[in-house]
Parts: structure tokens; C-alpha cells; sequence
């Protein structure tokens, strides 16, 4: 058992509504007990979809286990086969009917229907959305394009050198974070390269799309934590090479062509030079100098945590404090990428172990999901949003998306604007006690009243640790006290570095040997870290 | 005094007097598309104010109520879920020492929490976990610091609202014995109508009226043989089946919905404490003439307009009364996922005869029927509203009806406006 307050992915059955919602004539009969329907809010409240999932759920109650679940199950099979006459069904179970063993796989087949049924068996007590989103796309693929795979060993055949190469788009799905707009960019991305998008899969997709999956030269994963096992199959069943990079960064995006262009044999010398790309620019002019050396944290789906480390130290100047990630399958990736950085990495899907990394690191910018901008309000610290988990906000009407030339603008733009500044930042160092222009206000631009003071309140309590006269000591414990004046110096340093003063002053202390921070231990401290 | 007071019926038409009391209901079964009793966490953990709720059961659960709760509005929630996981149910960790270690872990962190409720769901009920003998077993560990109670709001026994009578009737065997007698008004309120309904009930002459559920834990109203109690919500069946079982005595009254439901409902109070009339006529009036006079600028906008009820939180009777006896508004259909004929007894008689009902659902043929009748206002969950306001539809969310206050004279023009203004926004932007 695990304690949970928030969870950063649902079950597995949800990642299997993404892939069924997000395809044009697939539906998906969900065993499961009143109460399950929530996940169609997920759908139509927060993606504002204008039609319902297409999920038909049993809605068995305790008064059927002892009776006929069986049976209920396969009705509405049957009922919603007639009603929605889809292509192709999807048919599991969520956590509860998977303990009642109703095998909806075998009841569908008895009903003998004339479209492929695709069974789902999805371990709801160990994996969850992500990984149910995976599984339920590589099923579906296999299932319908299985049938049309070469003998194993068939060499696929060249491309004729005059027709343009094709690809799939592999991994856009319902709820997923700005995957509408990403799509739209990559696709026409691929287009000046000359590039022709085969089938996009599965968001808008349709049976017969899948179908003509084998038809393109090569598949770009666009989210590998939904489309890698399905792009592995197409690799070893029909020789598909696969795109890996993912294009969120301008560096990413960069390679991204490069490595599309070499696949397809096209030059990738006018894709590169976008006139749209101004992200580079706006980091590299005078006014960004002041974003140099920000300590952010990252934390996110594996894919969108890597990329935004990377944006954050290479392309933004940034200093990249702490990188985690929920996404399990990705820990070795992540691990890797922290090392470079120098920092810790954190695998963790429990929001309160981030919530608390958070606070001991006191990083300057959050970059992180719907949770960590919780927890980031909490602090006081500025915050953006770089990953699932959603909120209705971050399905922007306007174009948004992530990836590609684009993508770098919007995210250049989407990191700066929670924070200060730098002409603002420097004012408050030298004028610290103005009342109104004080180290708590928030950033001038956004506006509102003061953030959070739990830092003074901190302080507040230590101020109460110190009374306690320090000469009736005999034994050191070790920890340093900060005197009323030390304590008083500290207030007066703007509140988003204060945290890492008093931290790099305590270091500073304890290494020394310093009892009792003074104002002059302070500065020592400040000379130390600042060689 | 103007004749929409003189109309207020203080006397109920007593039973089989027509209206819906014998009407035929229509029952569904099928799709349902309303949330289970876990649900009620969302409102329950910001009401008993050192009250925790612990759900046991699977990460599915913990993915609705942060859903449902409008998605992580909540930065530092009073709920939470231990997830059951394979090693629990493999028999490879004894899920009762796995419960009392995160338990533990819980109470270390919110050492704030009197009262804590483990929270049974379907994965729990299904796999028969005992969580009334867990209750004990940590009731005696963590005693007496923290009481620990069990309530099931699984989807295999309850409907959403259903989940805090559940959550209210494992609190009556803990509420203190009294002989005395005393009004106890049952069903979560907000707390600004909590403190009307005081107010008035002092002006009428009753005082010490006590609520269930209390805002904090150990403010528990007492109970006994002369407890009186009227119910603020219609879905509160086996609490009040409990306190019945203590001895109490429920007063037949319609919901606290409306001028006229108000009136009533502290009408049945008065006539149980003998107030005599021009008391309770003095106390209440000047409420309920604003609430009039507040209620005749909202009806002409929804005067006439046709309304179709798809099922929710059991609220959706007294509503439609409210709609349609003092708004004017016409019912095309209403339903609702559990129809308690007793407790609803008032409210039935004073439906127009002829209202089509329906319990339980198969939510497909509903919507059939919805899109058939071509309402002008369709009252309907989350999952169902964006779909149909994109078919055409003027929609309400059946969810904000919980969430706000409602009752009582001085909410009655808010509980109106909600159903205005939808009408008002569509006419707005068409505009």
C-alpha cells in the first residue's frame, strides 16, 4: 500500500481511453463499477471536447457479483456495437473487474463481431496511464496491421528515388499535453523539408488510417513513452526505421531535422535556418542576461523532463538544480541526463517527496506539472507548466505548442514571465526596505499582492531558537545559531535567493566551526561562495 | 403582504392527495453516468474541519476525487488514498499491517487530524477487506488522541451524495445519549446557512438546534429518544435510519429548497415545539419577503422554459419542485439515481401530476429521450455537459447544486440564478 494525496498518472484503463478518444471510429467497453464515468470529465471538462469519450461502461453494482457480471459485460458489448457500429473495440477491465475475473476478452470473442476486437489486459494494481496508453496503441496496431506483415526476413524495398519520402506521426493521444499543437508543427515542419506525413496516429487517426501505417518509409516518435513499444514493432515487423529525437528545444528541433533529413535523403539546410525561430535570439540579447545561472528545478514525464533540462541549461543559460521525472521506464535516461547536469536525479510518483525536494533545493524557477505549480504557489516560488498532469489552462485556445521552431518561442516566453526582471531584481537589492517595493512583492508585471512570507515565518521561529543563551552551551551540538543580527541581515536579501543564503551560510558555519552566524559570518560565507 | 406569501403552504396535502405521490417511475439500468460515494470526500474533508479521509483502495480512486474535486483545486487536501497494490492482494504483505503502517505515516504528518475515516471502495469490498475491524484495531492504537471511524463509498453500493450518508451514519454510534429534547438538523450545509437556519430557529423559539455533520469532531450533536430531527438533504437514508435506531424521531418536512420548501421545513420545526403561528410568522417574514421579492426578478427568465433532469445527487426532486411551483418552470423529465419515497413524501405531492421519473439510468436511452424532448435547459454531470452544449443544448452542471449553498429563504434567489444563467449566457453570446 502507498500513500498517495495526488497521483501524477490515473490507472492504465485511462491511458486506453486516451488512445480510443483520440481515434475517430474506435470503441472502447470498459468492465467497471458505477463511479468509473469520471474519466469522461477528464475528456470534456479539462480537453473541453465536444463529444463524449467513446466508452460504453458496465456499471456493475454489488447486488451482480454474486449474479451475472458475465453477462452484463457482454450486452453491452453487444449494445454498443449496434449503437456506435465502430471499426475496430477495445475490451478490459478497470482495477475492480479485474478482480472479479469476468475475462472480457473471451465473452467479446463469443459475440463473434465482424470488426477487430482488440482485449486489453491491463494490471491495474502495478502499472498506470502512460504505460495502459502504450500497451492499448501497440495492441491496436498489431491488430490491425499484423495481418499485413511481410514474411520475417522480406528486405523492405528501396524508395524510388524520384517519390518523396513518407512518414508516420507516432504518439499524439486525447489529454495530451498541447499534442494538438505539436502535431500541427512537426507536420508542417515535415512539409518544408519535403517530407509527406503518412498517417498521424492515434489522435485523429481512423482504423483504416492505422492501416496504411506500413506504407511510410519511417515513423517520428513523438512521444515515446506512448508510441516507442508500437514504432519497436513496426521496426521489427515491417523495417520502419524509427525518428528518436524529440523535437522540444531549438537544439532538439535542430537535430530533429538533421535526423529526419538523412532518413529521407533531403537536404536540411533551408529547414534549419527558420525565420520563425527567435527563441535563440531573444536568450542570446543583452536584456536575457540577468536569466544566467537561475536555479530551476525540473520535474515531469520523462520525454518533456529531459527536453526542458536541456532547454534550461543549453539553450536559456539556466542552472539545472534538480531533474525527476514519474516516468518510471525512463529513470536510466533521466539519471543520466541529472549526472550531466550535476545534480540529483529523483524518481519518484510520490508528490509529497517532490514537494519536499522542492523546498530543501529553493530553486529560483519551477518547471514542472499541474503539481509542482501547486507546490511552487505553496513556496513562492515562479513556476511553469513543461508536462502532464493538465489543467483546463493548459489547453490554450490559441496555438501553443512545444515542439519545433515554434515550440522554442513558446517555451522561451512561458518560463520567462513568471520571474523578475533583472533591472526590477537589481532595484530591490539596493532599496530593500521600500514599502511597497519590497522583496516580497511579486514581479511588477504580474501584478497581485505579495507572495507568500513563509520564509519570514522561518525566520520567525529560529529568532525564538536563538534566545536561548548560547554561553550556557558547554558541549557544541554542532549546529550553528544565527544572533538577532546575522538573522536581521538575512531579511534584507530578496526573498527567491534568501533560501540559498541561509542554507550556504549554515554550510558555510558548520565547516568552519562558527557557533553563532554574525552579520560578518554572513559576508564570510557570501565571499566564500561567490570565488 | 403580497399573495405570492399569502400562497405559501404551511400544511403539506397529506399523502395520496395527488401530484406524484403514486406517480409510475421510470427504472433504468445500464450505463450510469454519476459519480460513486467516494465523491462525497470533496465537500465532507472541508466541512469537519480536523476530519481526514483515507480511501482504501486503487490508484483509480485517487485519479476520481482529484478529477472530481475540479482537478487539484486543493493545494493541501484533508483526503487521501492508500493504494492497494499487487502485493497486497497477492498475499505477499498483509494489507492490515500495510494499512496501519501508512496510517501511522498519515498521523505523523497531520498530527492536526482528530478524526480520521478509512474510506472502504470497490477494490476494498471486493476483496473483503475488513476496514470496520481495522477502525477498532487503530481506533486502539491511536486513542485518545484520534478517533478512527469506517464508512464504504464504494461504486458497487453507493452513488456519489450516497457516500455521506454512509460517511454521516458511521458517526451516529459515536454520538453522545441525551434525554432532553432537541432539534438535530442532518445533512451537510454550508456553514453561512448553518448559521441562518441558527439565527431563525432562535427567532422561532428553538433554541440549541444542533448539526450532523459538526464542523469539527468533537462537536458531535447528541442524540435520544426526544431528538427531533429534520433532514437538510434527501439522500441521507441510513443516517437516518441510524438515528432512528437511537431513538430519534424524523419531522416529515419537504427540503429547505425554495420559499416554500424553507417555510415548510421550518414550519414542521415550529409545529413540533408548539410555536404558535405569529411567532414563527414574525420570525421568518422578513426573509422570506426578500427572498420573494428576489425570486419574481429571476422567474421571468425561466418562466416557462422546459427542463429535463439527468440523475445526480438525489437533490433532483426537490428542485424540480422548486423549478416548477415557484419559477413556473415545465418538467420534462426527472431523474435521479435513487428515489427514497418516504423521506420524499412531501416533495412527491407537490410535483405537477404527470411528471415523467426516472431512477437508476442507462444513460444512452437517456439521451435519446433528452434529445427528443429538445429541453431549453438540460441539468446534467460533468462528463455530459460540454458534449451536449456542443450538440445545442443549454446545459447546467448538476455538481455545482453540491458544491454551493443553496438552501434556506436568503440562498433561494442564488439556487434560481443558477439555473438562469445559462439561459442568460446563451442569450449573451448569440447576441
Amino acid at each position: 500500500m502507498q500513500l498517495t494525496v495526488w497521483t501524477y498518472e490515473g490507472p492504465p484503463h485511462v491511458g486506453t481511453m486516451r488512445i480510443a478518444t483520440a481515434m475517430t471510429d474506435v470503441h472502447y467497453v470498459l468492465h467497471a463499477p458505477q463511479g468509473d464515468t469520471y474519466a469522461d470529465l477528464l475528456f470534456t471538462m479539462i480537453e473541453r471536447r465536444s463529444k463524449r469519450p467513446p466508452v460504453t461502461y458496465t456499471t456493475f453494482q454489488a447486488r451482480d457479483l454474486g449474479g451475472d457480471t458475465a453477462q452484463l459485460f457482454q450486452d453491452a458489448v453487444r449494445e454498443s456495437f449496434e449503437r456506435f457500429a465502430p471499426k475496430a473495440m477495445l475490451v478490459g477491465a478497470s482495477c475492480t473487474a479485474e478482480l472479479i475475473q469476468d475475462d472480457p476478452g473471451g465473452l467479446a470473442a463469443a459475440l463473434e463481431l465482424p470488426i477487430p476486437v482488440v482485449t486489453l489486459e491491463l494490471p491495474s494494481y502495478q502499472k498506470k496511464e502512460n504505460w495502459g496508453a502504450a500497451e492499448t496503441f501497440y495492441q491496436l496496431v498489431r491488430a490491425i496491421c499484423g495481418p499485413l506483415a511481410p514474411k520475417p526476413g522480406t528486405r523492405r524495398e528501396d524508395r524510388e528515388p524520384n517519390r518523396p519520402a513518407r512518414c508516420n506521426l507516432l504518439g499524439p493521444t486525447a489529454l495530451g499535453f498541447r499534442h494538438r499543437d505539436d502535431v500541427r508543427e512537426i507536420s508542417d515542419l515535415l512539409e518544408k523539408l519535403g517530407v509527406i506525413v503518412n498517417v498521424v496516429a492515434p489522435l485523429n487517426a481512423s482504423v483504416d488510417d492505422l492501416r496504411r501505417i506500413p506504407d511510410a518509409d519511417f515513423n517520428v516518435v513523438l512521444y515515446p513513452e506512448i508510441a516507442n513499444p508500437t514504432a519497436s514493432w513496426l521496426l521489427r515487423t515491417f523495417a520502419q526505421p524509427m525518428v528518436k529525437t524529440v523535437p522540444i528545444g531549438t537544439g532538439a528541433t535542430c537535430e530533429f531535422i538533421r535526423e529526419v533529413a538523412a532518413l529521407a535523403g533531403l537536404d536540411p539546410t533551408a529547414a534549419l535556418h527558420d525565420g520563425t525561430s527567435r527563441a535563440p535570439w531573444y536568450a542570446k540579447s543583452v536584456d536575457s542576461t540577468y536569466l544566467t545561472g537561475k536555479r530551476v528545478f525540473v520535474f515531469g514525464d520523462g520525454t518533456h523532463a529531459l527536453a526542458a533540462a536541456r532547454i534550461a541549461a543549453k539553450e536559456l543559460g539556466f542552472q539545472v538544480v534538480g531533474l525527476g521525472t514519474y516516468s518510471r521506464e525512463m529513470a536510466r535516461d533521466i539519471r543520466e541526463a541529472a549526472k550531466g547536469y550535476g545534480c540529483d536525479a529523483l524518481i519518484c510518483d510520490d508528490y509529497l517527496e517532490v514537494e519536499a525536494k522542492i523546498a530543501e533545493l529553493q530553486p529560483e524557477l519551477v518547471l514542472g506539472t499541474q503539481m509542482e505549480r501547486h507546490i511552487a504557489k505553496r513556496l513562492g516560488l515562479p513556476c511553469a507548466v513543461i508536462s502532464a498532469p493538465v489543467h483546463v489552462q493548459d489547453y490554450p485556445a490559441r496555438y501553443s505548442p512545444q515542439m519545433g521552431f515554434e515550440g522554442a518561442n513558446v517555451i522561451f516566453d512561458t518560463w520567462v514571465h513568471p520571474l523578475m526582471m533583472g533591472l526590477e531584481e537589481h532595484l530591490l537589492g539596493m532599496f530593500r526596505d521600500d514599502f511597497e517595493f519590497h522583496a516580497e512583492a511579486s514581479p511588477s508585471h504580474l501584478g497581485g499582492p505579495a507572495m507568500d512570507r513563509r520564509g519570514d515565518v522561518e525566520a520567525g521561529t529560529e529568532v525564538a531558537v536563538i534566545e536561548v543563551p548560547v554561553a550556557v552551551e558547554t558541549v557544541w551540538d554542532g549546529v550553528p545559531r544565527w544572533s538577532p543580527e546575522g538573522e536581521k541581515e538575512l531579511g534584507k536579501i530578496p526573498f527567491f535567493v534568501r533560501g540559498k543564503a541561509r542554507r550556504n551560510t549554515e554550510t558555510y558555519a558548520r565547516e568552519h566551526g562558527v557557533r553563532v552566524i554574525t552579520v560578518e559570518a554572513l559576508y564570510d560565507a557570501k565571499a566564500h561562495y561567490s570565488r | 403582504m403580497s399573495s405570492a406569501l399569502a400562497a405559501v403552504p404551511v400544511v403539506i396535502k397529506p399523502k395520496n392527495a395527488g401530484g406524484c405521490t403514486d406517480a409510475p417511475v421510470l427504472r433504468e439500468r445500464g450505463q450510469r453516468e454519476v459519480f460513486c460515494g467516494l465523491t462525497g470526500i470533496i465537500w465532507l474533508h472541508r466541512k469537519i474541519q480536523d476530519a481526514f479521509f483515507l480511501v482504501v483502495g486503487s490508484r483509480t480512486c485517487a485519479h476520481l476525487i482529484q478529477s472530481a474535486a475540479g482537478v487539484m483545486i486543493f493545494a493541501e487536501p484533508r483526503f487521501g488514498t492508500a493504494i492497494i497494490d499487487e502485493r497486497d492482494l497477492a498475499g505477499m504483505s498483509d494489507a492490515n499491517d500495510e494499512l496501519d503502517r501508512v496510517v501511522a505515516q498519515l498521523l505523523a504528518r497531520r498530527p492536526d487530524i482528530k478524526l480520521l475515516f478509512l474510506v472502504g471502495s470497490c477494490p476494498s469490498e471486493v476483496i473483503k477487506l475488513d476496514l470496520s475491524r481495522a477502525a477498532q484495531r487503530l481506533a486502539g492504537v491511536h486513542a485518545p488522541k484520534v478517533r478512527v471511524l469506517n464508512y464504504s463509498g464504494s461504486g458497487i453500493e453507493t452513488t456519489f451524495t450516497q457516500g455521506e450518508d454512509a460517511c454521516l451514519a458511521s458517526l451516529v454510534p459515536t454520538l453522545p445519549a441525551t434525554a432532553e429534547k432537541s432539534l438535530m438538523v442532518v445533512g451537510s450545509l454550508a456553514d453561512v446557512v448553518e448559521d441562518q437556519f441558527r439565527r431563525l430557529f432562535t427567532a422561532i423559539g428553538i433554541d440549541d438546534v444542533q448539526f450532523l455533520p459538526p464542523r469539527r469532531a468533537h462537536l458531535l450533536p447528541k442524540v435520544g429518544p426526544n431528538t427531533q430531527y429534520l433532514l437538510a438533504q434527501p439522500f441521507i437514508a441510513d443516517t437516518a435510519r441510524a438515528l432512528e435506531a437511537r431513538g430519534a424521531t424524523r419531522l416529515e418536512a419537504p427540503f429547505p429548497l425554495g420559499v416554500e420548501g424553507t417555510t415548510a421545513w421550518l414550519a414542521a420545526a415550529a409545529r413540533e415545539w408548539n410555536v404558535p403561528a405569529d411567532k414563527l410568522e414574525t420570525a421568518i417574514s422578513p426573509a422570506r419577503t426578500r427572498a420573494t421579492q428576489a425570486l419574481a426578478r429571476i422567474k421571468p427568465q425561466l418562466d416557462g422554459k422546459r427542463i429535463f433532469f439527468f440523475p445526480d445527487s438525489q437533490l433532483e426532486i426537490p428542485l424540480a419542485r422548486f423549478l416548477h411551483r415557484e419559477l413556473g418552470m415545465e418538467l420534462l423529465e426527472v431523474g435521479t439515481p435513487f428515489l427514497h419515497r418516504q423521506h420524499l413524501a412531501s416533495e412527491l405531492a407537490w410535483l405537477p401530476e404527470g411528471t415523467q421519473l426516472s431512477e437508476g439510468q442507462h444513460v444512452e436511452n437517456q439521451l435519446d429521450r433528452c434529445r427528443a424532448a429538445v429541453p431549453d435547459l438540460v441539468v446534467c454531470g460533468l462528463g455530459l455537459a460540454n458534449p451536449l452544449e456542443a450538440e445545442g443544448m443549454t446545459t447546467k452542471w448538476a455538481i455545482e447544486l453540491v458544491f454551493t449553498p443553496i438552501q434556506g429563504f436568503d440562498q433561494a434567489a442564488d439556487l434560481a440564478g443558477l439555473f438562469a444563467r445559462p439561459l442568460h449566457r446563451r442569450s449573451l453570446l448569440a447576441a
